[in-house]
């Protein structure tokens, strides 16, 4: 899981150079990084498609004549037929696949933010706290952070599930708290330069606890790192999410994701397409995008070229 | 550097041993257990079989007994398959796992390496742009949906490779398995290729060759290869054990008698000695593989202290 | 130095495999076979696939003919006597294990003490338990094997005393939980009997390779009597899970049978590969428990409105595509000892499906359960795609009712520990026959025992309980004249689906997918289909 698209390698590099460079210099730096991301045509044609998907999945259910879960006992694993309102045809319970579609491209978004925003949460802190406090605090703590990499994590994810049994909610928080360890190497190098800085000393100097300067100082410049992390996160958290489906462990019926809906499709690719290709369709180009957009937010915010 | 070796392995014990011990716990508070099958069991059976696992007792002195067990080398008994202990079964699929692991690194790497410099040469350009979609669409397509697509094509419509199974010594049967588990590596190999590799090409002493009129590939050769190597060689360790984890799928959709397909039946039967097992050597793999890339880098590079 | 050997062993098996298979002379049969075995050892197996493996290579007093029938095996002829309690088997003389040593009536003795003996923790020991003492010895109250009603009266007879009469003991002879097992191996080598090294056969077949994780491989056996009317050489038995893999890998001409198919691939299997589909009923009911201990599920008429409300018609041939006949009964048409007794139907069986509906509907609001003010309960699965298209289904039938069903699936051994604690609403569950006989479904329905401070359920389930009904079954349980006890089998049917103990759904159905080049293969009640009966054209 960890490294599905590369991410770790590519934000490891990333965040040696923040730690080789002086630390990032606020508003002018995210004003500079815009003008680049605009110029970047893959990563702006991206996020239109992206937000593209995101308003199909959350608004289209309003627009359509059936529900994800509603079953049309006429027209039971049916091509796409217009006239019905089955415009991508219907499942083996006669429910509308367009409908699950949309449901399901919801709920694999919404999995994936919630995951990626425990493994921001906790990685923002257990770095900020290490790289903060330094010396043995940092050694151990950063020591732990090794050990858990060197952990199958996806036999982790799979005992986890067998345990907490289908709650999605569970889950994901579950697999947020293994994700956070890229994150909170970065965050701990950015920390350690910070902190050099003067307007930290000042805040030190001026009786600030320590708890204060983190979110204070130090979270908010990390803007930079986090926000690649998350857009290079959350298709991973998708791709788990569709293995932990083709398992038979993904969300409980009436809902479905994406990697439901496709393991599903997948055996039934010759007889019944429509249940794949829609599907994986949504999941190839929403995946495809996002990690374009992260690689594009990586260029943009690239600290060499300052 | 034998100190440092052993330290490694010594320091590392602790950590598989705290793994263990929360896996078997933690197994065990999930509901089921391994005789909960579609029949229900006379009590006498079930009384039977529990005292035949030990499971009859204490929570904690199982758990003695099986760490007892395993500083022996013994991972004891599977609860599921009767013909075999645990340590059998993994020592036949263990050669299976690791083969097809090393032969889906070895792949995926050249394949990674070879069009990461294609796409950084030509940036921008139209090979580029058509590689870079190909390495994401490798990246972004869930492999048991890969699998069984290749499956379909290759094996049924095509008929060029066997479908599935596996033969001892028939490299025909590992084709579309390697390439499925090779895909993702060698798409974020040619990634991060392509990366370094821009960043070499635009770095002075590369104009400056170029300035001076060699050829491209010369300048490749001689100069950009071995530098943009570097961040590439330091992603392969975590990539070797990702792929040697990584063929649940692959072993289950294309019925390969590896470990990785047990790890997850074992886990669904609540075969716990199995489970423990698997986990354990998979931990051990990790641990080699990362100890290995550790020593070859202060090989390579004598700056690396060992401490 | 372990490892070492069994990379010398796969290896060599290999070879010698590749050498067997470049040789046109030998005729092999390629057998999907579902899951990894978890044993092929006889006492410890308990699924269908080991079934097929152990069937091929054991053979027991009786033995199954193509069509699944009890037929003389290792035992030349049988006398019962006249009381039903005493059976007298005459083994065929010569008969030999593989390695030479003769079988004889002591390994018949041993194999059954070894199936009850509590060390041995036999899953299935219990289908055996109609032999006089034999759950005594399994539940450790009596620990002299000796008194056990197996016994050898000289080397080639074998006497089987009973609890009582049991018209369907022949049939369960035939279940591999009655194989004889090499005594002379086993006081060798133990539970390793098992071990391709060490393992011998009586059947048609010998296991001669076993590569976990990949498959077993058997070859015909020259010591088995009927030798000369075994045509296939060689079977390898295929570990498959991925069903849609393993229907890519027949049509790739890897497997000659598959026994089992993907969800949603019969009606692409019946028109593009026409004559291949061997989908049969076989004996087995697919159903739905309601926790009786639950209130308002404790009421028969909202059970019956439950039951009224699927409407079964579109279950089998629309949403799961396969033809599953609809069952409203517990007894599958078909089962044997059930002569005179008409298939179960249920009073409201004349109705349309509307009129079905409404009636239900009057039902759950004479309970007060409305749209507005629905029943909701919870309904449990188990992990797998045709029960969540029935659970899906199901629950959208039941709406129309005013009830709201909410979807819960986990895996096999969850699901089915939340059905044995008690922790559920309504659950799916099946059956699929041990042998032949209406006993053996309906003993589902009856009252738990009490054993130790605690109800013990058994399979029931839902915890349906009724005086009436434990009483037919148990008269009928000593009753020796077959007319009289499949009355009072029926009579106790008619009681426990009159006030609906549980939901019946479907039959099943055996899905076979064989090529046209095997012949042989015939469909059958109990979906068995020994080897020896095949043959297989070059």
């Amino acid at each position: 899981m960890a490294g599905v698209t590369g991410k770790d390698a590519v934000l490891t590099a990333y965040a040696q150079k923040l730690e080789t460079l002086d630390a990032p210099k606020g508003r002018s730096l995210t004003q500079d990084a815009m003008r680049r991301l605009v110029r970047n045509k893959a990563a702006v044609l991206s996020l239109f498609v992206v937000g593209f998907i995101v308003v199909f999945a959350f608004v289209g259910p309003y627009l359509l004549p059936w529900a994800y879960d509603k079953i049309d006992w006429s027209a039971i694993r049916k091509p796409p037929n217009f006239e019905a309102g089955h415009y991508a045809g219907t499942d083996q319970n006669g429910r509308d696949m367009l409908a699950r579609i949309m449901q399901g491209t919801q709920m694999s978004l919404i999995v994936a933010l919630v995951a990626t925003m425990v493994s921001v949460f906790i990685g923002v802190i257990y770095g900020a706290v290490a790289g903060y406090f330094g010396g043995k605090v940092d050694a151990v703590m950063m020591r732990f952070v090794d050990i858990m990499y060197a952990l199958p994590y996806i036999l982790f994810v799979i005992i986890l599930v067998v345990i907490f049994g289908r709650n999605p909610v569970l889950l994901f928080v579950g697999i947020g708290c293994l994700e956070w360890l890229t994150m909170a190497r970065i965050v701990r190098g950015q920390t350690l330069s910070i902190k050099e800085r003067e307007f930290v000393e000042a805040a030190k100097a001026g009786g600030a606890k320590p708890w204060t300067i983190i979110i204070r100082h130090i979270v908010p410049n990390l803007t930079g790192p986090v926000v690649i992390y998350a857009t290079l996160t959350i298709p991973e958290i998708i791709l788990t999410e569709s293995f932990l489906s083709y398992l038979g462990l993904g969300v409980q019926e009436p809902q479905t994701s994406l990697g439901t809906l496709i393991s599903f499709g997948s055996p039934v690719a010759e007889t019944l397409p429509w249940m794949l290709i829609g599907p994986a369709v949504v999941l190839v180009s929403l995946l495809l995008c996002l990690t374009y957009i992260g690689d594009g937010l990586r260029d943009a915010l690239d600290p060499k070229d300052r | 550097m034998f100190g440092y070796a052993i330290r490694r392995v010594l320091s590392a014990l602790p950590v598989v041993l705290i793994a263990v011990t929360a896996c078997f716990f933690i197994l065990r508070l999930a509901p089921g257990g391994p005789f909960d099958g579609e029949r229900a069991l006379p009590p006498e059976t079930l009384a039977n079989l529990r005292a035949h696992y030990n499971l009859d007792l204490p929570l904690i002195q199982q758990y003695g007994i099986y760490v007892g067990r395993l500083l022996q080398g013994d991972f004891g008994p599977s609860m599921v398959y009767n013909d075999f202990t645990v340590a059998q079964m993994l020592w036949i699929g263990l050669p299976f796992t690791l083969m097809l692991g090393f032969t889906a690194f070895v792949v995926g790497t050249v394949a990674g390496l070879v069009a990461g410099s294609l796409s950084a040469v030509n940036q921008n350009k139209l090979p580029d742009y058509v590689l870079v979609m190909l390495v994401m669409v490798g990246l972004v397509v869930p492999n048991f949906l890969m699998a069984s697509i290749l499956q379909l094509v290759f094996g049924v419509y095509l008929d060029w490779f066997p479908a599935g199974g596996w033969k001892p010594g028939s490299l025909q049967h590992l084709v579309l398995p390697v390439i499925v588990l090779a895909l993702p590596h060698a798409g974020r190999t040619a990634r991060l290729m392509r990366g370094s590799m821009i960043e070499v090409l635009g770095t002075n002493y590369v104009r400056t060759a170029r300035s001076k009129g060699l050829g491209t590939r010369l300048i490749l050769a001689r100069h950009a290869i071995k530098p943009a190597l570097l961040p590439v060689v330091s992603y392969l360790g975590p990539g070797l054990s990702y792929l040697l984890t990584g063929s649940l799928v692959v072993e289950q959709v294309f019925a390969l008698p590896g470990i990785g397909k047990y790890f997850i039946s074992a886990a669904l039967n609540r075969d716990y000695g199995l489970v423990l097992g698997t986990t354990i050597l998979y931990m051990l793999i990790i641990l080699a593989v990362n100890l290995l890339v550790d020593i070859l880098y202060a090989w390579l590079d004598p700056k690396v202290r060992y401490d | 130095m372990k490892f070492a050997q069994i990379l010398k062993a796969t290896a060599t098996a290999g070879v010698i495999a590749m050498a067997m298979t470049g040789g046109a002379s030998a005729i092999t049969l390629n057998m999907m076979n579902g899951s990894e075995p978890g044993s092929i050892d006889p006492h410890k197996a308990s699924g269908d696939w080991e079934n097929r493996i152990i069937g091929d290579y054991i053979e027991g007093l009786m033995a199954e003919d193509a069509n699944a029938d009890a037929i003389p095996g290792q035992a030349e002829s049988y006398t019962v006597s006249d009381d039903g309690l005493v059976y007298t088997f005459k083994l065929r003389p010569g008969i030999v294990w593989s390695d030479g040593v003769p079988v004889t009536a002591g390994d018949f003795v041993f194999a059954f003490q070894r199936l009850f003996d509590p060390k041995t923790a036999s899953d299935y020991a219990y289908l055996q338990f109609p032999i006089l003492n034999g759950s005594e010895i399994s539940d450790g109250s009596i620990t002299d094997f000796s008194q056990l009603g197996v016994k050898a009266i000289d080397d080639t007879t074998v006497e089987i005393t009973l609890e009582g009469p049991t018209p369907y003991f022949l049939q369960a002879l035939t279940h591999y939980t009655a194989y004889p097992v090499p005594k002379h191996v086993i006081d060798k080598v133990g539970d390793g009997w098992t071990k391709v090294e060490n393992i011998v056969s009586n059947g048609p077949y010998t296991i001669k390779e076993w590569v976990p994780g990949s498959y077993i491989k058997s070859v015909k056996s020259d010591t088995y009597y009927d030798a000369a009317n075994v045509n296939i050489d060689e079977v390898n038995y295929f570990v498959q899970d991925d069903l849609a893999a393993a229907l890519a890998r027949y049509r790739a001409g890897e497997y000659d049978i598959l026994t089992d198919i993907p969800s949603d691939q019969a009606e692409w299997i019946k028109t593009n590969l026409p004559g291949q589909d061997f989908f049969a009923p076989f004996l087995g009911v697919y159903y739905y428990v309601i926790n009786q201990e639950k209130a308002p599920f404790d009421n028969a008429d909202l059970r019956k409105a439950l039951s009224m409300t699927i409407n079964r018609d579109v279950i089998g041939p629309d949403v799961l595509g396969t033809g599953e006949l609809p069952a409203y009964g517990w007894v599958p048409e078909g089962t044997a000892n059930y002569e005179g007794v008409d298939p179960y139907q249920p009073s409201w069986i004349g109705l349309s499906y509307e009129e079905r509906v409404a009636e239900a509907k009057g039902i759950m609001e004479g309970l007060g359960y409305t749209a507005a003010t629905p029943l909701t309960l919870q309904l449990k699965y188990n992990t797998n795609d045709n029960h969540q298209r029935v659970a899906v289904a199901i629950a959208s039938m039941w709406e129309q009712i005013g009830v709201k069903a909410e979807l819960f699936n986990s895996e096999t051994a969850v699901h089915y520990d939340s059905l044995r604690a008690g922790d559920f609403e309504v659950g799916r569950a099946g059956w699929l026959l041990d042998y032949s006989d209406p006993s053996n479904t309906l003993d589902l329905l009856t009252t738990g025992i009490m054993q130790d401070g605690a109800m013990n359920w058994g399979n029931n389930y839902g915890r349906y309980s009724n005086d009436e009904f434990d009483g037919l079954m148990k008269s009928a349980a000593s009753e020796n004249d077959l007319a009289a006890r499949a009355k009072m089998l029926g009579d106790a049917e008619k009681i426990a689906m009159d006030e609906t103990g549980a939901i019946p759904i479907y039959w099943y159905i055996a899905q076979n997918v064989v090529t046209p080049t095997i012949t042989g293969f015939q469909n059958n009640a109990k979906d068995i289909h020994r080897t020896r009966w095949l043959s297989k054209a070059e």
